[in-house]
């Protein structure tokens, strides 16, 4: 495993973003701050982030196949054992794939035409049970405060970790569970206090709208299935989220899990893991976390080739899944008894992390 | 947000500075600005920093009429000072350019 720090003052943080923490973030200079990046030329740099729709739609035609070719073989073989294997096909596609998909086509990098973006972006929210504007502008803020407490609403594993949450994850459950309150909440026309501080009010209109919508899809799949008495209809539509969502805390949890927290380097919060084809397929390339973040311009299909650019400036990447593992499962656990305690990541012998102080913060929006 | 009325004319930069579909970043009297080549070879120019967090523009990617910003891919359209959606919500300023004896000149109010 890496090398650790431990603080012995630790202090129970909050992690919401009305608390205390969050005006401390601000104080520190640690909110809407300026970030290390790697030295990269602006011709390659260019290069790198240029779109083209070619991969994304091959890429999504290979899905949208498989999803069809899956469904079809659970739908042919339903009511008897041979329809598993397909569903669980379809169910890691649906409630899996689709979270890359969501992730790089909210970037507006997958493709290169901007309505094809928004038709995916809407299709996989759908699919990973995300509202897409609240989702949009949630993640605005990781990438403004990526693991800054108090700001970013999306760290995975607050500390001491939820391993309860955590194992209830493996099947979309907390996050199932989260979404039914926050649709409750917005298909009567009301957001809770921490959307409304990331949410422009002029976004929320278009929230309160999508949740009508998503909500009358799931009520009308229920009424579906009561009407012919089978839950087969549910299983296209609405429980792959739940029983093929295994595989998206599988890869999320390698992005930031362990790391540390409040600092201004993408290389010391997020991972870079090597991952197989098929893999990446899924993941589309999102293992390339570090680089992801730290240029969100540049689209999955030229990550490998930004990776190559910046890896000797970067820790050394994980040679796979199993290796992050190692290190992320014990980390939790350890984190579970002493919350102060995180996975430090090594930085290459001749560069220096940035100075929190010398980041020449801005000040919060 | 409207185009700002030339009181008096900076040069920026030469115009071969600029690749074609491309941006760069001019400083002036503690204000910042983006000034860009399109693909059919004019020149404009906007406010530099980005109207949703301030991150400055020139970073950013030019694609035909359009400038994303490099932190949130918010997108504007240099030409008008459109936002595009969110995450940018705000238009950014413009400013008249013309480009003489193979320099950028921006009209500043
Ligand atoms: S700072 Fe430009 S889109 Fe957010």
């Amino acid at each position: 495993m890496a090398a650790q720090d431990i603080s012995s003052d630790y202090q129970k943080r909050d992690y919401s973003l009305v608390g205390f923490e969050t005006q401390r973030a601000v104080e520190r200079g640690l909110a809407t701050a300026q970030w290390y990046q790697c030295p990269i030329g602006r011709k390659e740099l260019k290069e790198l982030m240029r779109r083209s729709d070619g991969p994304a739609l091959r890429d999504t035609a290979i899905w949208f196949g498989a999803l069809a070719l899956s469904g079809l073989g659970g739908w042919y073989f339903w009511g008897t054992w041979a329809c598993i294997p397909f569903f669980l096909v379809y169910g890691v596609l649906y409630g899996s794939a689709s979270d890359s998909r969501w992730h790089e086509c909210g970037h507006r990098t997958a493709f290169k035409t901007t309505w094809m973006n928004d038709v995916v972006y809407a299709i996989a929210c759908f699919m990973i049970l995300r509202e897409p504007t609240v989702w949009r502008w949630s993640h605005t803020r990781h990438h403004t405060d990526t693991i800054i407490v108090g700001r970013d609403p999306e760290i995975a594993v607050p500390r001491p970790p939820d391993i309860l949450g955590l194992v209830l994850n493996i099947f979309a459950l907390k996050s199932a569970w989260s979404l039914a309150k926050k649709l409750t909440l917005h298909v009567q026309g009301r957001l809770d206090p921490e959307e409304a501080t990331f949410i422009p009010e002029m976004e929320r209109p278009k929230v309160f709208r999508e949740a009508r919508i998503m909500a009358a899809i799931f009520i009308g799949v229920a009424v579906w299935c009561i009407a012919i008495g089978s839950i087969l209809p549910a299983m296209f539509i609405g429980l792959p989220s739940i029983y093929g969502g295994f595989m998206t805390i599988f890869f999320g949890l390698t992005q930031h899990a362990g790391l540390d927290e409040d600092v201004l380097d993408h290389r010391l919060n997020s991972r870079t893991v090597y991952m197989n084809p098929v893999f990446r397929f899924l993941y589309l390339n999102m293992n390339y976390h570090v680089e992801h973040h730290m240029f969100p311009m540049v689209p999955y299909h030229a990550l490998p080739r930004l990776h190559e650019a910046i890896k000797d400036d970067c820790p050394t990447p994980y040679a796979s899944c199993w290796a992050a593992y190692r290190e992320i499962i014990p980390a939790l656990l350890r984190q579970r008894r002493e919350p102060g305690w995180y996975v430090k990541r090594q930085l290459p012998s001749h560069v220096a992390p940035l100075d929190v102080s010398a980041a020449g913060a801005v000040a919060a929006e | 947000m409207p185009t700002a009325i030339a009181t008096r004319w900076v040069e920026a930069c030469a115009a071969d500075e600029i690749d074609e579909e491309d941006v760069i970043r001019f400083d002036e009297g503690g204000r910042t600005f983006a000034i860009y080549r399109s693909p059919d070879d004019v020149y404009f120019a906007t406010d530099g920093l980005c109207t949703h967090e301030k991150v400055h523009l020139a970073d950013g990617l030019v694609m035909d009429s359009i400038i994303e910003c490099p932190k949130h891919n918010g997108r504007f359209d240099y030409k008008t000072g459109k936002a595009k959606g969110a995450p940018v919500c705000v238009d950014l300023k413009t400013y008249p350019v013309r480009v003489e004896d193979g320099k950028v000149l921006i009209g500043l109010d």
